[in-house]
């Protein structure tokens, strides 16, 4: 992390000193991290590290209690994960919160769906712009799903989460956060998704993944942020630790 | 183990085909059948009486399309129905008799409108804002809405004295008879009392309003906005709500809409049959469920078009009048139509299951 300051790049996201309560449990105990351009960092920890609500407070779920984020140098507060979304920051869950009864153009524009007016009468869902604006963002991903207009439910879960990540990137991320991208997935879907998350660092965009996965995290992380009790315990570039080092410091024995 | 995958995507290719147009096929199939076992089935004039009879069907059965591909259920329909008969039926004799007809029946159309909205609000606002599951809610609406129709009409049909209301309900918008030639919008005139059987009327009226709202309600579901956003609500709730789509609000309108077909098609019974019963839509529920569940729609949500549930209500209506025709006894529509939606929900899971890999 110093050696990236010193480049004088800006970080994209800074988050400083942010702290979250529950109650008498303090779950996020004044973490700060810095997300540079094109980096892809793994946030680990044990079950209850305080990984899912540091993310919840960058993602606008939830308000920090104390503490400061700032997307591109400018402080900013959410009050709602819309408004982060709006802001450029970019969440993917677990469950990709897709509709799968509907095909993958409608779900990466929806919500936001272009309309083109018919017969100067009323507004219509312009189809043929979403249909080509999906085969651009996913040449760009250089992802290939074969027919587009088949329902997500149809798809594998390669293929979902492809859609998922294409959404993201449409929308001109500036920040990718992806929760446990691989849970659900086989091995070769697991090995699409780490390309994936290698195409978003070719294009600069920076993705911070939540994962158990040590094979995830050594797949795809340059840096590792370590979790353990609420506290940052450790944060070390993934080309300088073993798994051993990673698993004592999530537990503590280090 | 190459050809095995061929195949399987061929009979899940089929399936899925079969699933999209058994129901036009069935439809078919009875209008062939019945046109050949059934005397005077397909007559311009019968095929007309079909469409006329199912008028009121299908428009609260546009309603009740949006509302199941939202992955809701109206059950009001019917009462809401019959509450805004009662309500415009009231309204239309309070006004001087020498009101013009189209002032008439605007105001009545206008007051059964607002009574619906009323409801279709309470549901919206229950099911959108409180949480409240769309089958409770509108269950409790289903009450109130009856209560209400027969409170205001004492429980008996409140017969309206309008002059020329049974033609506009009845009329047609071409006339031709064989020695007057044709006319437009009503009967040429001078004709005697006895000429007028040798009458036959082509586009009825009520024929009419049914096709133009729904050519409308297929426009919005398919192509608007609100329609995409109809189905993203149905298919997965959450994901609409993550996505930014007003879940909410446009909850509100889907259930706003289904009771403002309700009661347009209260004002539609009112003008047909000269009276606004509390009653008159009792049946309707099931009837307007069945025919968008036939017509492709899953009581899931996510799935179902305003086309299919033409078809849903076709297949219903045709079979009634099918029956009638071949004489048999009435009742065993109700077995008919109850064996056609079974087979309409076993087909969506085959296709559901093979859809999946």
């Amino acid at each position: 992390m110093m050696e990236k300051q010193d480049t004088g790049v800006q970080p994209v996201l800074r988050a400083v000193n942010l702290t979250k309560r529950f109650g008498g449990l303090v779950a996020v105990n004044d973490v700060s991290l810095d997300i540079y351009p094109g980096e892809v960092v793994a946030l680990a920890g044990d079950n209850g590290a305080g990984k899912s609500t540091l993310i919840k407070m960058i993602s606008g779920v939830y308000r920090p209690d104390a503490g400061h984020i700032y997307l591109e140098g400018r402080e900013i507060t959410m009050a709602s994960p819309l408004e982060a979304r709006n802001l450029g920051i970019e969440t993917i869950y677990q469950d990709l919160a897709l509709c799968e009864n509907l095909d993958a153009t409608v779900n990466i524009f929806l919500g936001r769906e272009p309309t083109k007016r018919l017969f100067g009468l009323f507004k219509q869902v312009d189809r043929n712009l979403m249909l080509a604006e999906s085969n651009k963002v996913l040449d760009r991903l250089d992802i290939h799903i074969p027919n587009l207009r088949r329902p997500i439910r149809q798809m594998s879960g390669g293929q979902r989460q492809a859609v998922a990540i294409a959404r993201a990137v449409y929308w001109n991320a500036k920040l990718v956060i992806m929760d446990e991208p691989t849970a659900a997935l086989g091995v070769p879907e697991q090995r699409k998704v780490h390309e994936l998350i290698h195409t978003l660092k070719r294009q600069n965009v920076p993705v911070i993944i939540i994962s158990h996965n040590l094979q995830d995290i050594f797949a795809v992380a340059d840096r590792i942020v370590v979790m353990r009790r609420g506290y940052k315990v450790g944060d070390v570039l993934a080309s300088e630790v073993t798994d051993d080092d990673l698993v004592a410091m999530m537990v503590g024995s280090a | 183990m190459r050809l095995q995958t061929v195949e399987l995507r061929s009979s899940r290719f089929w399936l899925d085909t079969l699933s999209k147009i058994w129901a036009w096929l069935f439809l078919l199939g009875m209008v062939a059948f019945f046109s050949v076992a059934g005397d005077g089935f397909l007559t311009p004039f019968n095929i007309q009486a079909i469409l006329a009879n199912m008028a009121i069907l299908m428009i609260i059965a546009i309603g009740q399309t949006y509302v199941i591909i939202s992955g809701g259920i109206d059950l009001s329909v019917g009462w809401v129905m019959g509450m805004a008969a009662v309500i415009s039926a009231t309204v239309m004799n309070r006004l001087p008799e020498s009101s013009p007809l189209w002032l008439v029946v605007l105001s009545g159309l206008f007051a059964g409108l607002l009574a619906a909205w009323i409801a279709g609000l309470v549901n919206g606002i229950l099911i959108a804002r409180l949480n409240v599951p769309p089958f409770i809610a509108t269950l409790g609406m289903f009450g109130i809405a009856r209560g209400i129709g027969f409170l205001l009409s004492g429980g008996m049909p409140v017969p309206i004295y309008v002059r020329g209301l049974g033609f506009l309900g009845n009329g047609f918008l071409l006339y031709h008879h064989p020695t007057a030639g044709w006319s437009f919008l009503s009967p040429p005139p001078g004709l005697a009392q006895a000429e007028l059987r040798n009458l036959t009327g082509y586009f009825p009226f009520v024929v009419i309003v049914m096709l133009v709202l729904l050519v409308i309600a297929h426009i919005i579901l398919s192509r608007t906005k609100f329609g995409l956003h109809t189905y993203a609500i149905g298919g997965n709730k959450e994901a609409a709500m993550r996505a930014g789509i007003p879940v909410a609000r446009r909850l509100v309108a889907i259930y706003l809409l289904s009771a403002t077909f309700a009661a347009i098609a209260g004002i539609v019974y009112n003008v047909r049959f000269t009276n606004g019963a509390a009653n008159a839509g009792e049946a309707m529920l099931l009837d307007t469920v069945a025919a968008v569940v036939i017509g492709g729609a899953s009581l899931f949500g996510g799935a179902g078009t305003v086309i299919g549930t033409l078809i849903g209500a076709l297949i219903i209506s045709v079979l009634a009048n099918g029956l009638v025709i071949l004489r048999v006894n009435p009742f065993w529509q109700f077995i008919a139509v109850g064996i056609v939606i079974i087979i309409a929900v076993l087909i969506d899971q085959a296709r559901e299951k093979f859809a999946q890999e």
